[in-house]
């Protein structure tokens, strides 16, 4: 017995190897670990993000190489009307339809919030238009926007509202309307049920002890649900400000841009520019003057979240 | 504090099997609401919201199994029924047009470059939160930005990268760049679900020799399935939407996937093109809308963890 253990202890010591440091080291075990996102990341996000910057600078043409041009392209866009046209759309269609889509959102998790039968199943059945996917969902609608058979002027013709059909898409300032109103059917699900959980962690007990101190319905909002609610609401915004400015599908299935680059939104713009034109280096130019605007919301969704930790009162880590 | 007390005092059985729930579930005041008041502030509003978001799938359906003279006459039979419904539209899909071959590129791209970035995102996101190496952190940080970054300002420059790597027009193309979409994502969902597993059960297996592979696969693994799950059903599902690299990067339609074939290849001039048109949609929809009735929970903690970490 004693024997074995005396041989057991005479193996266990050997020679510590470099293999055996570095099998144990951290850094380098940390470099395999992280290779398999890093190599997808760097080809595929961070090569062609500056790539992208680089063609902007360049009279790239699809299929051909381009040469330094300066800032060419942008001067260019500065001139062009319908680039600043783009502008325009883009910033009308991101302010009305987040602004619609968090106050719809809001008042719809609110309402969920409330004591229900059939909640989970409520909650399911409002999340279907975020699923579906949005080109999909985008048919749907353009068939609901049809000229002649839209089902939303015969029923207000039927009752009597509107005398001849609206023509939806066609009009430069419905177009609009139709595709904002698109966008919100779609986000606002998201918009409510993320509010929804963050409502599902503020503890009714505190909308009581509000209740007997005699404050109103909108003071118990005012003064309790929004202060809880403003660092989910911070960053759920940013999301949503983030994916309605670079949005792409819905105006392309529906509109293409039109009626008159009425309804083009930048991203929509700069495909049509460097894709269908072949005018690469404008395409970027454009690409690349979305990424201020994107960064402005990036910064407001980092300052939401180190004033959620503070509120918590955790250290910022 | 004194709400988690309150609650522990509130249910004194979830303090005996020492299991007290995260969410209060208690009434509240709601009680106080009469019904007519509910009904006005509470059960309108809600239904008229429920009635748009639903309306164009009900349409969508309709539509689909609607005969054609019906589809066009809004006036003789009634727009919002069909007493006879027909299978001609979904038939003229399935069997008349290539949308099964549709059906299965999507299928096929999407379980690839789901199972790649799962696979990544398990790796990176394990490294970052428990190797804490030099300026994890930082990584942390790069890969939320990353998150950020819409494919709507990286297309134009991709394109030119997937024809200089010589994938362009192959299914390869959407295979190896959704990944950037879906890592940055996945890997953040991740660190958020691995940093709950206490840290005492890898210092044990790190004690009884295992070494960081047979941790990460026997250990933070099984007990990381719910993270695994969400954020496979929703890369899954991110994949089955996207459209803009899809419209770029493919142009042959043996390789389009469905929601580009739908707006490409299905759109003709004809006027009776509705009825398939739709049944492409809503056969288009379902299995997300499968997917997704199975798994709401770990789909809506996927969208809530994802915004809440």
């Amino acid at each position: 017995m004693a024997e074995i253990a005396l041989n057991r202890l005479k193996t266990i010591p050997r020679d510590v190897t470099a293999w055996d440091r570095l099998k144990t080291n951290k850094n380098w075990l940390a470099i395999w670990f992280m290779l398999p996102a890093a190599v997808f990341l760097i080809l595929f996000l961070a090569y062609p993000l500056g790539l992208g910057i680089w063609l902007s600078f360049t009279d790239a043409r699809l299929g051909r190489a381009g040469i330094f041009v300066g800032f060419e392209n942008y001067e260019f866009l500065w001139e062009d009307s319908t680039f600043w046209l783009t502008v325009f759309n883009t910033i009308l269609y991101t302010t009305v339809a987040s602004t619609i889509k968090f106050a719809v959102g809001l008042y719809l998790a609110l309402l969920l919030n409330e004591r229900l039968p059939f909640k989970a199943i409520l909650r399911a059945v409002v999340l279907i238009p975020f699923i579906v996917p949005t080109v999909l969902s985008a048919i749907a609608f353009w068939w609901l926007y049809d000229p002649q058979f839209s089902i939303i002027s015969w029923s207000l013709r039927k009752m009597h509202l509107i005398s001849t059909n609206i023509d939806f898409l066609g009009d430069v300032w419905n177009a609009r309307w139709s595709v904002i109103f698109a966008n919100i059917w779609r986000g606002v699900p998201f918009v409510a049920i993320t509010l929804l959980a963050g409502l599902q962690t503020v503890s009714p007990s505190l909308y009581e002890a509000a209740t007997i101190d005699g404050a109103t319905t909108w003071q118990r909002f005012r003064y309790i649900t929004y202060p809880l609610l403003t660092p989910i609401i911070a960053v759920v915004m940013t999301f949503s400000v983030l994916f309605t400015f670079t949005d792409f599908q819905l105006i392309w299935v529906m509109t293409r841009g039109g009626p008159v680059n009425a309804t083009h939104l930048m991203a929509t713009f700069s495909y049509q520019r460097a894709i269908m034109s072949g005018y690469l280096g404008e395409g970027a130019a454009i690409s690349t003057a979305m990424i201020p605007f994107l960064l402005a919301a990036i910064l407001v969704s980092w300052f939401g979240l180190q004033r959620r930790k503070w509120q918590q009162g955790e250290s910022n880590d | 504090m004194t709400d988690a007390l309150a609650g522990k005092a509130a249910d004194p059985k979830a303090v005996l099997t020492g299991s007290v729930p995260l969410t209060d579930e208690s009434e509240g005041t709601s009680y106080l609401q009469s019904l007519p008041r509910r009904l006005v502030t509470l059960y309108l509003p809600l239904s008229i919201i429920l009635f748009v978001l639903l309306f164009p799938f009900y349409w969508m359906a309709l539509t689909s199994i609607k005969p054609d003279n019906q589809l066009l006459d809004l006036d003789t039979y009634s727009p919002f029924w069909t007493w006879n419904p027909t299978l001609k539209h979904i038939d003229k899909l399935l069997f008349h047009t290539d949308y099964p071959i549709w059906l299965w590129n999507t299928m096929l791209v999407a379980v690839c470059a789901t199972i790649i970035s799962i696979i990544a995102s398990v790796l990176a996101a394990y490294a970052i939160v428990r190797l804490r190496y030099k300026g994890a952190q930082w990584v942390g940080g790069a890969i939320f930005l990353a998150y950020l970054v819409p494919p709507s300002i990286l297309f134009i420059p991709l394109s030119t990268v997937v024809f200089q790597y010589g994938l362009f027009d192959t299914p390869f193309a959407l295979i190896l760049t959704y990944p950037t979409i879906l890592i940055p994502f996945s890997t953040w969902l991740l660190m958020g679900y691995f940093k709950t597993i206490p840290f005492e059960l890898e210092e044990c297996a790190l004690m009884d020799g295992a070494s960081r592979w047979q941790i990460l696969v026997k250990i933070v693994l099984p007990l990381a399935v719910p993270g695994l799950i969400s954020a496979f059903i929703f890369c899954f599902t991110l994949c089955w939407n996207e459209f803009i690299y899809a419209l770029t990067f493919i142009s042959s339609t043996q390789y389009k996937t469905v929601p580009v074939a739908i707006v490409t290849a299905l759109v003709d001039g004809d006027i009776y093109r509705w009825g398939s048109l739709m049944a492409g949609a809503l056969i288009g929809s379902l299995p997300l809308v499968i997917l997704y009735a199975f798994f709401v929970e770990h789909y809506v903690s996927a969208m809530t963890g994802a915004v809440k970490e």
